[in-house]
Order: structure tokens, then C-alpha cells, then sequence
């Protein structure tokens, strides 16, 4: 992320690059979409092709929390060295991850309603979903009540800090505690345990690291767009005074 | 930090009016409870005792929280506060706080046990859940009432911000509770406990490292 160290360059920041890992993500997703389509699965009862929404739904999960910790890692910066660049990092981010956990969620809804039989299910994961997507709403809704800028800035990092840390227990040590109707559960919930086979792996793993380099696309591109309106708003600040 | 902490206990009791109307605010609800429930002779259903009981506590500590310091807005206490350590004043806080949220606790038990009913047939059991939830609450509550006292419409925030983040500790505390009502072994509930005690930790210790970047304006 070499690109995002430059705050203020217009000439930089206007220009959108095609660096080689944006190229990667699409080769990625194009190789996730028909290969997940396409290639061999496994035949089990109940679950039958809808397995497939594995490369999917997934896929969601492991985006949204890079999302919400890259936006966390930068709350912490923004603390440590106050600027306004680190707060747009971290707020885009946290926006990112909000539409990857949404997607998370109504794709998991449309795979339960085939398989467990109703969209909501009160499973542990599901609820610790729900909940991760509540505390990044109203971290939103905080920033919308405050008018300051940088006490925005300052106040809404405190938040989100605290906030994903009140969030890890939730989302990965009481999912470990209680049984779920997700695969391997009682256990790791990773995917270590799922039984993927062979062919599954091969759209999965790339599965997961294109829709991240996906996250980090769209994050970067709102953030250039934030700069430069910002950078637009100072200008026309300038002109009339 | 002592002196801090001693001095809040006596600006609350000089203020009497404002524990009166927790304890009202407190017994109102358990009364509402009481009036809704009472039909369906609640002590047969573990779960649901558990469940209204800690959800009641739940909103009386979060507005008792809220107040922490919205209080302190105006006043001989800002300058006070210039000149103490934010890290002491966050113990002392934290520490005040468990204090009355361990006072809701055991009076929020007293109303339901009299009105309600009392199920809880492992008494220690639960008297320790109740120290850690109200700790927990504490810990979790009075950084995000920090932040909320600094926007324009506190209350709201406050719950906003607030719920999310207790999930947590409520829903180890309601199985608990189960627990204890169903007089299930203590081997049980060892799970969870652990679980609340690693939630505490973890949310003071957060909440004493990012205190002082609240405090600076």
C-alpha cells in the first residue's frame, strides 16, 4: 500500500493505477466465478450444489474482519499521530467492511434457507455477525453526531478500538464454546476443519484472497475520491476568502 | 486516586434525589416485569426469569453509567479533573462504577426475588456472576460514557454505543444464570466464567490505555 503514504499529492491520487494485485483480483474472481460454477463438487445430502455458495459466502467473512482490523490498525494511528488522512483510511475501511458483512449476512440467509430450512436461525455465528454489523453502524451513527472534525476523528477511533476489542470474544471465542449449525463447529470454527476436498480448495483459497484484494480495491478508490474532495473543498475555501 | 474515588461516593450521597430515583427507576421496572409476567408463574421458566432478569439490569446500568460523566460537564469539577491523571481518574471511575452497579445488582435481585420469585438454587454460584457482570458492565460502560457525554444527544448515543458492546457479557451471564437456576454442577459454568473474567480483563485494559485520548479536550 505503498500509494496511500502520499496525504496530499493531487497529481498522485487523481491518476488510478493499475497496480499488478488489482489485476490479480480480477483473474482471481473471474477463475472464483466460473470455476466455482463449474468444477467438480462434492455430492452430500441437504447441502447438494449448494455448496458452491462456499467460494461466496465465505469468502464475505474473512473480508469484512481485514476490513474492520485494517480500519483499526489505522484508528490506532490516527491516535498515536493525529491527521486527517489515517481518519479517512480508517472510516472507509469500517465502510468496506460494513458492505462485505452485509453481503456475509444475506448470502448466509439465502444458503439457510436451503439448508437449514429458514433464513435466521439464532446461531452463534449468525448473532456474532449481527452484532460485529451493529457496533460498525453506530460507529457511524457517532460520527454523525459529532460536529467537530477532529473530535470526530479522535472520539470515533477511541470507539472503534474499543469496540473491536469487545467484538473478539464474541466472534471467536464464544462461537468456540457452543455448538452451531455451522461445519465444524465444537471446535475450530476455521476452515480448517471444514471437509473441503481437494477440488474445493483449489476456488477457495483463491476465492478468499480475491475478494480481500476486492475489499482493498474499493477501499482505496473511496479514499481517493474522499481526498480529493477534500482537496476540492480546500480550493474553493481558498478562492473566496 | 483514593481521594478521587471517596469523593465520588460523597458528591452521590450528597446528591440523594439522584439515588432515590435509580432505586425507583430500578423497582418500576421489575414492577412492569411483574405486572407482564406474573400471569405466566415465571419461576417454571428458567430461561425467561434469567433472561428479563438481567435485561432490566441492563438498561437501569447503563443509564446509571450514562450519568458518570455527563454530570461533570459543567462546573468546579472540570478544573478539578485538569488536574489529575485521566489513567487514575478512569480506576477510580471504573472502580465507582462497580460499586453501584454491584448495588443495582444485589437490590435488582431483592425486588425480583420478593415480587417475581426466586429460582436460583446455587446462591455463591450466582453472587459471583453477579460481581463480574457488574464489573464487566463497569469496565465497558464508563469509557462509552465518555464518549457519549461529548455529543449533543447523549442518551441515545449511549445506548446506541452501548448494547453492542455488552452483548457479550449479558449472554454469559443469562447461561449462568440458567445454570443456577437449573442447579446444574458448577463444572458447567466453568466455561463461561472464564469467559467473563477474560472479557473484563481485556475490556479495562482497553479501556485504560484509550481513556487518556477521550480526556485531552
Amino acid at each position: 500500500m505503498a500509494k496511500l503514504k502520499n496525504p496530499r499529492g493531487l497529481e498522485d491520487s487523481q491518476v488510478m493505477k493499475m497496480s499488478y494485485w488489482k489485476i490479480l483480483s480480477i483473474l482471481l474472481l473471474v477463475y472464483t466465478v466460473t470455476g466455482g460454477f463449474l468444477m467438480e463438487v462434492p455430492r452430500l445430502a441437504i447441502v447438494n450444489e449448494t455448496i458452491r455458495s462456499l467460494y461466496f459466502h465465505v469468502p464475505m467473512w474473512f473480508g469484512m474482519v481485514v476490513m474492520f482490523l485494517t480500519s483499526t490498525l489505522y484508528a490506532v494511528r490516527y491516535l498515536k499521530k493525529p491527521g486527517a488522512y489515517f481518519d479517512i483510511i480508517s472510516v472507509e475501511f469500517a465502510n468496506t467492511g460494513l458492505i462485505f458483512g452485509f453481503l456475509g449476512i444475506v448470502t448466509g440467509m439465502i444458503w439457510a434457507n436451503y439448508t437449514w430450512g429458514t433464513p435466521w436461525h439464532g446461531d452463534p455465528k449468525q448473532n456474532g455477525a449481527a452484532v460485529a454489523l451493529l457496533i460498525y453502524c453506530a460507529y457511524f451513527v457517532l460520527r454523525g453526531s459529532l460536529e467537530n472534525s477532529e473530535q470526530r476523528a479522535r472520539l470515533s477511533a477511541v470507539y472503534n478500538i474499543f469496540a473491536f476489542a469487545a467484538m473478539i470474544p464474541l466472534i471467536f471465542i464464544i462461537p468456540r464454546l457452543t455448538s452451531s449449525m455451522h461445519p465444524g463447529s465444537g471446535g475450530n470454527p476455521g476452515f480448517n476443519t471444514y471437509d473441503l476436498d481437494r477440488n474445493m480448495r483449489m476456488v477457495f483459497y483463491p476465492a478468499v484472497i480475491g475478494w480481500i484484494l476486492l475489499g482493498v480495491w474499493i477501499a482505496t478508490v473511496r479514499i481517493r475520491l474522499r481526498n480529493i474532495e477534500d482537496k476540492i473543498l480546500e480550493l474553493e475555501y481558498e478562492k473566496n476568502h | 486516586m483514593k481521594e478521587l474515588f471517596l469523593l465520588q461516593v460523597r458528591l452521590e450521597i450528597r446528591k440523594k434525589s439522584v439515588v432515590i430515583s435509580l432505586v425507583l427507576y430500578l423497582l418500576s421496572l421489575v414492577f412492569i416485569n411483574y405486572v407482564s409476567l406474573g400471569p405466566l408463574n415465571v419461576s417454571s421458566l428458567p430461561g425467561v426469569w434469567s433472561a428479563v432478569f438481567w435485561l432490566t439490569l441492563l438498561s437501569t446500568v447503563v443509564n446509571t453509567i450514562a450519568k458518570s460523566f455527563t454530570a461533570e460537564r459543567s462546573g468546579a469539577s472540570i478544573y478539578l479533573y485538569s488536574l489529575v491523571d485521566p489513567a487514575e481518574l478512569i480506576i477510580s471511575k471504573i472502580l465507582y462504577g462497580f460499586l453501584l452497579c454491584g448495588g443495582i445488582c444485589a437490590a435488582g435481585f431483592l425486588f425480583f426475588a420478593t415480587l417475581l420469585s426466586n429460582p436460583i438454587q446455587d446462591m455463591p454460584l450466582f453472587a459471583l456472576t453477579l460481581v463480574l457482570a457488574s464489573f464487566g458492565f463497569s469496565a465497558s460502560l464508563s469509557l462509552l460514557a465518555a464518549i457519549a457525554a461529548k455529543t449533543n444527544n447523549g442518551s441515545v448515543i449511549m445506548a446506541v454505543l452501548s448494547f453492542p458492546v455488552v452483548i457479550g457479557i449479558l449472554l454469559m451471564a443469562i447461561k449462568v444464570t440458567k445454570n443456577c437456576i437449573d442447579g446444574l454442577e458448577r463444572s458447567a459454568s466453568v466455561d463461561e466464567l472464564v469467559t467473563l473474567g477474560a472479557i473484563n480483563l481485556l475490556v479495562s485494559a482497553v479501556s485504560y490505555l484509550l481513556f487518556p485520548y477521550i480526556w485531552r479536550s
